[in-house]
């Protein structure tokens, strides 16, 4: 057992996962030193083979494991448990693909993630793009698991003024929202230029440590008329917004028994994404009450 | 028209918007790819046009701004001894960027900086002004400088409101919270995120 899975057992930390760590257009042959899971974390590029590697430290004889995969890197500390989740859409021509940059947070990965899922909050933190009173009714929508043990969410709509930087007017929205591991998920939602298409928006969550995360944002789209920049900014606008209001949520850790979050709102995919972590074994970056 | 060179998440560039709120004027934005394109690297921002000129620095844009279109004088006080105090807060605004911006920088963008001395500093320049701001407030008045908000409060917000996104937490510098407070009650405030407007 390597040292690195003997401190999982102990700790439950996903060690064994494929995580995001930066956008692979960032890693170069001078390293990138960050942190995962509380540990150390150098990443460059060998100049030979291209690939990316994943050490402790610079002068380490260790390696983790690095791959580059939908425009990001991705380590993992220990021998993967599975392969990365597919993403047909990134290789779908006509799609354009932006990297939106990633941000600290002061919170956990699962406070991040359980955000990026929750509709309710749009007309208020996203008030006149997201959302706008008085349409703040959430509808009835489907969650389920697969068979490939991923959450999804489906038939979700929702009236938004501006569902993205290629929307001139008002328009209601529909939402499909995938979580394929623990701090990944995916929002597929109407592409403005491309009612038939969904417009695909990826937030890979890289924790730090427990309660201190990045969060990597990319999007793929349909959309001919906006410059990256354009694009980029109507994105971190709406991260931006989200970011002090994911900060002031306590415990930092996400509680995973509904019982010890006094909420007035009854999120389904909130809930079914607790539900869903405590089922997978996850212990970082939440809260887990012992059963009585 | 107006144009300023804008990146929505950067303190001196919101300074600039928040300043040509409170004076009504007209402006555009061009988005400016400041992360993850560091577009600014080859262009400091923010920059603005106004007319032919193209100006650079934030503080100096304050002036200008406050110079053509403050008619009644009171962001950028004629009265010598006003307007050198004003003047003396645009320094510690710079040391307020260095030190709790840079370790928002740190923590947000990911700038690889010694994030506890650029905390630890700013601390420091947080008491002083707490400071002063408690001691104003004995003598009736809420702002950095004279009896109205003037540059100075412009140059210092957005930097002291955004120190929590560092890492700095503002429960110790009760003066300051109460400033921040009152310059989101300003008639003409804007947001910006992590900066949230009063409620409704």
């Amino acid at each position: 057992m390597s040292e690195a899975q003997r401190d999982a057992a102990l700790n439950g930390a996903p060690v064994d996962e494929w995580l995001a760590v930066s956008a692979a257009s960032r890693i170069g042959a001078t390293p990138l030193r960050t942190r995962l899971l509380g540990r150390p974390l150098a990443v460059w590029r060998d100049t030979l083979t291209g690939d990316p590697v994943a050490a402790p430290e610079i002068g380490a004889q260790q390696r983790y494991h690095a791959i580059d995969r939908y425009g990001c890197t991705w380590v993992a500390l220990a021998a993967p448990r599975r392969a990365l989740f597919t993403l047909p859409q990134y290789e779908q021509p006509g799609r354009r693909v932006i990297d939106c940059g990633a941000f600290g947070v002061h919170t956990s990965a699962p406070r991040v993630i359980e955000n990026f899922l929750d509709m309710g909050h749009f007309p208020y933190v996203h008030a006149g793009i997201l959302g706008e009173e008085p349409h703040t009714e959430v509808k009835d929508y489907k969650v389920h698991e697969d068979e490939h043990g991923e959450l999804w969410a489906t038939d979700c709509a929702f009236w938004q003024p501006r569902a993205a930087a290629a929307a001139n007017a008002g328009m209601d929205v529909d939402y499909t929202y995938r979580v394929p591991q623990p701090f990944c998920a995916l929002l597929y939602k109407t592409s403005p230029r491309m009612p038939a298409e969904r417009d695909v928006i990826a937030l890979f969550v890289q924790p730090l440590g427990e309660v201190e995360s990045r969060a990597h944002l990319l999007m793929l789209l349909f959309d001919d008329e906006h410059d990256n920049t354009a694009l980029v900014s109507f994105q971190q606008t709406i991260f931006g917004q989200d970011k002090p209001i994911l900060e002031s949520q306590m415990p930092k850790r996400l509680p995973l028994d509904a019982r010890a979050e006094v909420s007035t709102r009854a999120d389904a995919m909130s809930m079914a994404y607790r539900r869903w972590l405590k089922a997978t074994g996850l212990r970082y970056g939440v809260e887990v009450t012992p059963s009585r | 028209m107006i144009r300023l060179f804008n990146y929505e998440l950067s303190g001196e560039c919101y300074k600039l918007r928040l300043f040509m709120h409170f004076l009504r004027v007209e402006f555009e934005t061009v988005a400016v790819d400041f992360h993850p394109g560091r577009e600014h690297e080859s262009a400091q921002l923010p920059v603005l046009e106004d007319g032919g000129s193209r100006l650079r620095d934030s503080e100096a844009i304050l002036v200008h701004l406050a110079s053509r279109y403050d008619a009644s004088g009171m962001w950028f006080p004629v009265e010598p001894v006003a307007r050198a105090q004003v003047a003396a807060w645009f320094a510690i605004a710079r040391d307020i960027t260095h030190t709790a911006s840079a370790a928002r920088l740190h923590d947000v963008f990911g700038y690889e900086l010694d994030v506890q001395s650029a905390r630890r500093d700013a601390r420091a320049i947080f008491r002083l002004v707490d400071d002063h701001v408690a001691e104003s407030e004995i003598e009736g008045r809420r702002w950095l400088v004279g009896e109205t908000p003037t540059l100075a409060d412009i140059a210092c917000f957005p930097d002291i409101a955004l120190s929590h996104e560092g890492g700095i937490a503002r429960d110790d510098f009760p003066a300051i919270r109460r400033w921040v407070d009152g310059m989101r009650h300003l008639d003409g405030f804007v947001a910006m995120p992590g900066i949230l407007a009063p409620p409704r």
